[in-house]
């Protein structure tokens, strides 16, 4: 019985819950007994509930619903009726809030092409590792909102972050709530025995802080903690390459003494940034490309392989090769920067 | 085995509950309690010794009682109860020091449980999202309870070392929540105005004091021993949690935390301590599964039913009580011409409660 899974909150509640019921199936429609319905699912599944209201009226009757989800979801917030996961992680708030001013990002800015999103297993942990530019994780975010749309298990993509992510306000708070935690093996490693698809970019401030004249080369690979991860998990690597994101803030030059002066790892100085001012925080509308590849298993090692330096050295190498090789191809076949 | 159980803290509320729930245990013999001030509730068929753990004839009452089970529940979190900060450090640390000096001294002593805290992980931006019982905190306290719990810690595992054949047991309990229990958590959703650190938002976790004290009891007859966290399932994030509690929110930017912590210390309204402060901005989480798997404890409340029980208990559901919120959605609904969903879920629930019927 559904009912089952309603938070109890007193017996008081229940009684006037059933009373509730009762009145609603007599048909009453005088002064309404207070109710308490609370949500069974943590993600409500609008289909469902659309189909059995509205059976064949489609517009009116979708635009209704949307709505009501709307009434739902905002009264839910208010009320505090509603479930984080153990890292903080808020999927309702993501999916209908964080992303949605990111949707039209993705797909009329940056107009991004995605490829091999079935490179992504619809259950069970894998670990994803792209190449990192672009001077903010712009690119980190797109593969999240490309992955969670476009993929037909709507997966989630649970990035690992650096500590300054964290430490910053807003931004930490922002990344917590989409599900992002700290790049260290324990987050890591919980995060894919239970069967989330983790995101790790190894080129970390390298990557993305790199100057525009050295675009689309891929920097060291740290120091191959995430290859660990993933044969100590036995999930899968898939290697992921983003295409467009170089362009988005072309890197001149770094203001080293204002870096030190704001405590970050570099001070970009762009064509329009910080000359404009806060015009120059628009991203350039470069043509993207983001392509999953073809996974790199890791389950068919022995036990401690992990402990094998070599072996990991070998398999970070396979991962930085496999990327960089389809980015080259991947800027072939693209037009033009902005095409 | 004649079973003869010393609990110590027993003039607070956690202690005595946990001396008369032990009273209560057919397997224990006898039980002892122990403070320096009479307990203001019932602690049962329990004894109550007046006794000072800050001084030697603590060893005294562990001798004449043949006392062989120690659980250590006085390690004070609030320093108005004890009486101001320095005193609550002397009552924490030193009174930690004389009862284990004398647990080493006593032949009887085989057991020892100890009541900490998770509070000993610190909280800060470089740790992982949930501390297992061996993470290394990356941010260890440097002030206050959190502190002297680390210095008890410490002693505790000092004294393991020494006396290898007593089963040491140490509990760290996540923030103790329910009806009754005073801790500065509760104190602190008890607030007029909440104040938070803005741009922040905590990852919370409670234990409800019910399955803390039965944590206590499981670990008094486990074989078990070594460290322990103990919490609740399951996350709040604090925004949630005072959004459950319907409170009115203050958000302060970082560098005014300090000084606003210290009006609201000032009016004795609640004390923030430093260490309370990183927690409310960076939030903690604990892996329990060794409290699952190896101790066999399952605690009855999930963080949230702890929180929203004690919601309910003290009245704190007052600024926009659920129905309400569901009334105004409603207007809303009404107004823009819609059914709510949750009316639509409703109803949909009530025609397959018909369908199953029939």
């Amino acid at each position: 019985m559904p009912d089952a899974t309603v938070i109890p909150i007193g017996g008081e509640d229940g009684a006037r819950k059933a009373a509730s019921r009762a009145a609603r199936q007599a048909g009453a429609t005088g002064p309404k007994p207070k109710k308490r319905v609370v949500p069974v699912e943590p993600q409500p599944q609008p289909e469902p509930v659309d189909n059995e209201q509205h059976d064949v009226d489609g517009a009116p009757g979708r635009l209704d619903a949307t709505l009501a989800e709307w009434l739902d979801f905002m009264r839910r917030r208010v009320t505090g009726e509603y479930e984080v996961d153990d890292f903080g992680f808020d999927a309702e708030l993501t999916d209908r809030v964080i992303m949605a001013p990111l949707r039209p990002l993705a797909q009329n800015w940056f107009r991004i092409e995605t490829r091999g999103i079935e490179n992504v297993p619809s259950e069970g942990g894998a670990l994803v590792v792209a190449n990192h530019s672009g001077t903010v994780a712009l690119d980190a975010i797109m593969t999240q909102v490309v992955l969670h749309d476009h993929h037909p298990a709507k997966r989630n993509l649970r990035m690992l972050g650096a500590n300054l992510v964290f430490q910053s306000p807003f931004v930490g708070e922002l990344a917590r709530k989409s599900g992002h935690t700290l790049a260290c093996n324990p987050d890591a490693e919980r995060l894919l025995s239970s069967g989330e698809i983790v995101a790790v970019f190894p080129e970390g401030f390298k990557g993305i802080g790199k100057p525009y004249s050295e675009r689309y080369k891929l920097q060291r690979f740290g120091r191959g903690g995430f290859v660990a991860t993933a044969l100590r998990t036995r999930t899968p690597i898939i290697p992921v390459s983003i295409v467009g994101a170089e362009e988005i803030y072309p890197v001149l030059g770094n203001a080293k003494t204002l870096a030190r002066l704001f405590g970050l790892p570099y001070f970009p100085l762009t064509p329009t940034f910080p000359w404009l001012g806060p015009l120059g925080l628009v991203p350039l509308p470069s043509k993207w490309i983001i392509e999953f590849g073809e996974p790199i298993r890791t389950d068919h090692y022995p036990d401690g392989a992990a402990d094998d330096p070599m072996l990991v050295f070998n398999i970070t190498d396979q991962v930085r090769e496999t990327i960089q090789q389809t980015l080259y191809r991947l800027l072939v076949q693209r037009r033009s920067v902005f095409r | 085995m004649a079973r003869v159980v010393l609990v110590t803290g027993v003039s607070r509320h956690l202690g005595s509950r946990m001396a008369r729930i032990l009273s209560h245990d057919p397997a224990i013999d006898r039980v002892v309690g122990v403070d320096v001030i009479p307990p203001r509730s019932d602690i049962g068929s329990a004894e109550f010794v007046r006794a000072d753990i800050r001084n030697p004839i603590i060893g005294k009452v562990i001798a004449a009682a043949g006392v062989d089970t120690v659980v250590h529940m006085g390690v004070i979190s609030t320093p108005v109860q004890a009486g101001g900060r320095v005193s609550m450090k002397e009552i924490n640390v030193i009174g930690t020091m004389q009862l284990l000096a004398a647990c080493q001294k006593s032949e009887g002593v085989q057991r020892l449980v100890v009541k900490s805290t998770s509070s000993v992980y610190g909280a800060g931006p470089k740790d992982p999202a949930m501390f297992t019982e061996d993470t290394e905190p990356k941010s260890q306290p440097r002030s206050g309870w959190a502190k002297d719990s680390v210095e008890v810690e410490a002693y505790v595992r000092g004294f393991a070392r020494r006396r290898p054949d007593v089963t040491v047991t140490t509990l760290r309990f996540a923030n103790f929540i329910g009806p009754k229990v005073d801790t500065p958590m509760a104190a602190y959703f008890g607030l007029p105005v909440v104040p938070t650190v803005l741009g922040h938002d905590a990852r919370l976790q409670f234990v409800h004091e019910d399955d803390g004290l039965e944590a206590t009891r499981v670990a008094v007859h486990s074989d078990q021993q070594g460290t322990f966290n103990i919490s609740g399932d399951g996350v709040l994030m604090l925004s949630q949690a005072l959004r459950l509690a319907g409170k009115t929110v203050l958000p302060v930017p970082t560098p005014m935390v300090g000084l606003v912590g210290g009006w609201f210390r000032r009016a004795g309204l609640a004390d923030f301590s430093p260490e309370q402060i990183k927690f409310l901005t960076y939030g903690r989480g604990l892996d329990t599964t060794r409290m699952k798997e190896v101790l066999g404890f399952q605690p009855t409340y999930s963080t949230r039913d702890a929180f929203e029980e004690f919601v309910q208990e003290r009245g704190l559901d007052h600024q926009l009580p659920k129905h309400q919120a569901e009334a105004i959605e409603r207007g809303l609904a009404h107004a823009l011409g819609t059914s709510t969903l949750s009316e639509a879920r409703l109803a949909a629930r009530l025609r397959e409660e018909a369908h199953g019927r029939a």
